[in-house]
């Protein structure tokens, strides 16, 4: 049963994916895609419960990979997204250069 | 599931949270508080898992982290705006190489139970893979250090078998339940080489839609890790942007008028134009005083920015124009191409980073009907998105491909830095129409040029 919940939990994000993106105009879509580059950065959190709980050294050394990589997409998708999103200004509050 | 209910209650605000992060980036007035709240999200999601039960080698984790994400952080915090496509590649690639490493200790320590978990473990160990060896690639050429398109012999066939190759040691993987570490390997070899061979023969303009492409494949193997995990947060924050991903891609695609399908297994060449339709007439060269003058005396003045000016830096020049243009009564608009510069959305950043209000830039579908009452069409370092063949001429491989209608404008004023062909290689006819004049020369140089011109013009 609990496998089945998971599907429906699968099938609803991605409705919630699609329809949230979809929304976004096109000025938006490098930040965007670099915003939900982002988000995937969330297998860090993967990688840790991995390499806390790792038995041998060969699952050590994968976990400790997958917790550098993660860390390295969350923190560098967070980095430049903000620094692209914060370049953008309305034209009313008269952006300098 | 395990782990205390206050984890799984964090877990699930942080969930919402992303959710609406990424809502608020949809437009650029919230956007920035976005990021900034996803950002809250992650380091409290980080913070709670310390705190799962039986965790141990917590200073390794620590450790991991720090080198992780601070090396990611300095080079996110001093990498320029035109080199962010590859940036956004290689982290992007991080993340499906981690998602791969979970897998691999998922198989080895044999406790996948169940063939739904199995499945799920071998998709996300093959898409986080693919996604992993595939972002290298694109970073390497994207940073130029790899040939734009390199094909191997026999590319669809090679491909072709290393997915099957891929596809049966997975199901052998499903099957078998306790798999050898021999089969593990290979499949993981395997499946990184079928994302080198995938990447290596696109090139060009298909490179944006790639890694688009890539974006949603480490989505959908996060997703699918943490359904082998049981985090639902994972499953939600993976899935989201796997299916964002996926129509951000298929936007992409559609805005080239070239279907995935043949982004990924017939790459854009400039080999198709034997039997092209000859181009007749002649480029005519105009002066910077020439271009200066024609668009200080004129009513409506669109800029089609490519990435080609954005190469050359003059992007803070053009704004510079614009704004002196603007002073003297001339309305001035930026014309954006779906597909220009190296990404989609990548021309209105560097535009943003220049300083130009994003409410003065306008995409394909809101601008291309202004063109017919425009006085001046400004194309600077554009080409392919502003070539009329792709209307005309069936036999072009960028035939269909929706263009820039720049050749309505009443004059059409090049800057250009010499008479080469474009990214795909395809002639361009607008070049030889009677209504367009070319000013060669840098971007940066041209337009600051034509700042000095309209200068010293008078009312």
């Amino acid at each position: 049963m609990e496998g089945i919940v998971y599907l429906y939990v699968f099938m609803l994000a991605a409705f919630t994916g699609y329809e949230v993106i979809s929304r976004v105009p096109v000025i938006l879509h490098t930040p965007l895609m670099s915003g939900s580059n982002f988000i995937h950065g969330v297998v860090l959190v993967g990688g840790m419960v991995t390499l806390g709980h790792a038995e041998t050294g060969m699952q050590m050394l994968l976990g400790f990979i997958a917790v550098v990589l993660g860390a390295a997409n969350a923190a560098g998708g967070y980095v430049v997204t903000e620094r692209m999103l914060g370049m953008f200004k309305s034209g009313n509050r008269k952006g300098g250069a | 599931m395990t782990g205390h209910w206050f984890i799984h209650a964090a877990y699930l605000a942080v969930a919402v949270v992303f959710i609406f992060g990424l809502k608020a980036m949809a437009s650029p007035a919230t956007a920035r508080k976005g990021i900034v709240w996803a950002g809250y999200a992650m380091v409290a999601a980080v913070i709670v898992t310390f705190f799962w039960p039986g965790m141990e080698n917590r200073w390794l984790i620590v450790l991991g982290i720090l080198l992780g994400g601070v090396v990611a952080w300095r080079s996110g915090k001093k990498v320029a705006m035109t080199e962010m496509p590859q940036m956004v590649a290689i982290y992007n690639g991080m993340g499906g190489g981690a998602a791969a490493a979970i897998a691999a200790v998922e198989f080895a320590r044999g406790e996948v139970h169940g063939p739904a978990m199995l499945v799920m473990a071998v998709l996300g160990a093959l898409i986080g893979a693919v996604a992993f060896s595939g972002s290298c690639v694109a970073w390497a050429k994207l940073a130029g250090k790899m040939k734009r398109a390199y094909r191997f012999p026999n590319q669809r066939t090679l491909s072709t078998m290393l997915a099957i190759i891929v596809g049966w040691l997975g199901i052998g993987i499903v099957v078998d339940g306790h798999p050898w570490a021999i089969a593990i390997i290979l499949f993981f070899a395997v499946a990184l080489l079928l994302g080198v061979v995938l990447t290596a023969p696109i090139g060009g303009a298909d490179m944006p839609v790639v890694i688009s492409l890539l974006n949603a494949f480490t989505g959908l193997a996060v997703g699918f890790e943490g359904y082998v995990l049981q985090i639902p947060a994972l499953i939600v924050a993976g899935i989201v942007v796997g299916a964002s991903g996926t129509l951000l891609t298929h936007l992409m695609a559609k805005a080239m008028n070239r279907p995935i399908r043949n982004v990924l297994f017939t790459p854009l060449t400039g080999e198709a134009q034997e039997d092209a339709q000859a181009i007749e007439g002649r480029m005519q060269e105009t002066t910077a005083l020439d271009a200066a003058a024609t668009m200080r005396y004129a009513a409506k003045v669109i800029v089609v920015p490519g990435y080609g000016m954005a190469v050359a830096g003059a992007q803070h020049k053009v704004w510079e124009m614009s704004q002196l243009l603007e002073e003297a009564g001339v309305s001035v608009s930026f014309a954006i191409h779906p597909v220009a510069g190296r990404m989609p959305g990548h021309m209105n950043v560097l535009l943003a980073e220049a300083g130009v209000p994003y409410d003065k830039i306008f995409d394909l579908d809101e601008i291309n009907n202004d063109f017919a009452q425009a006085d001046v069409a400004l194309v600077i370092g554009a080409n392919d998105v502003v070539n009329p063949v792709a209307r005309t001429d069936k036999s072009s491989p960028i035939y269909g491909m929706p263009i820039l209608n720049v050749d309505h404008a009443r004059n059409v004023i090049v800057v250009k830095r010499g008479q080469g062909t474009g990214y795909s290689g395809v002639e361009n006819a607008l070049f030889y129409m009677e209504n367009c004049h070319m000013l060669y020369g840098s971007a940066q140089e041209a337009i600051a040029e034509v700042i000095q011109h309209v200068k010293s013009m008078e009312g």
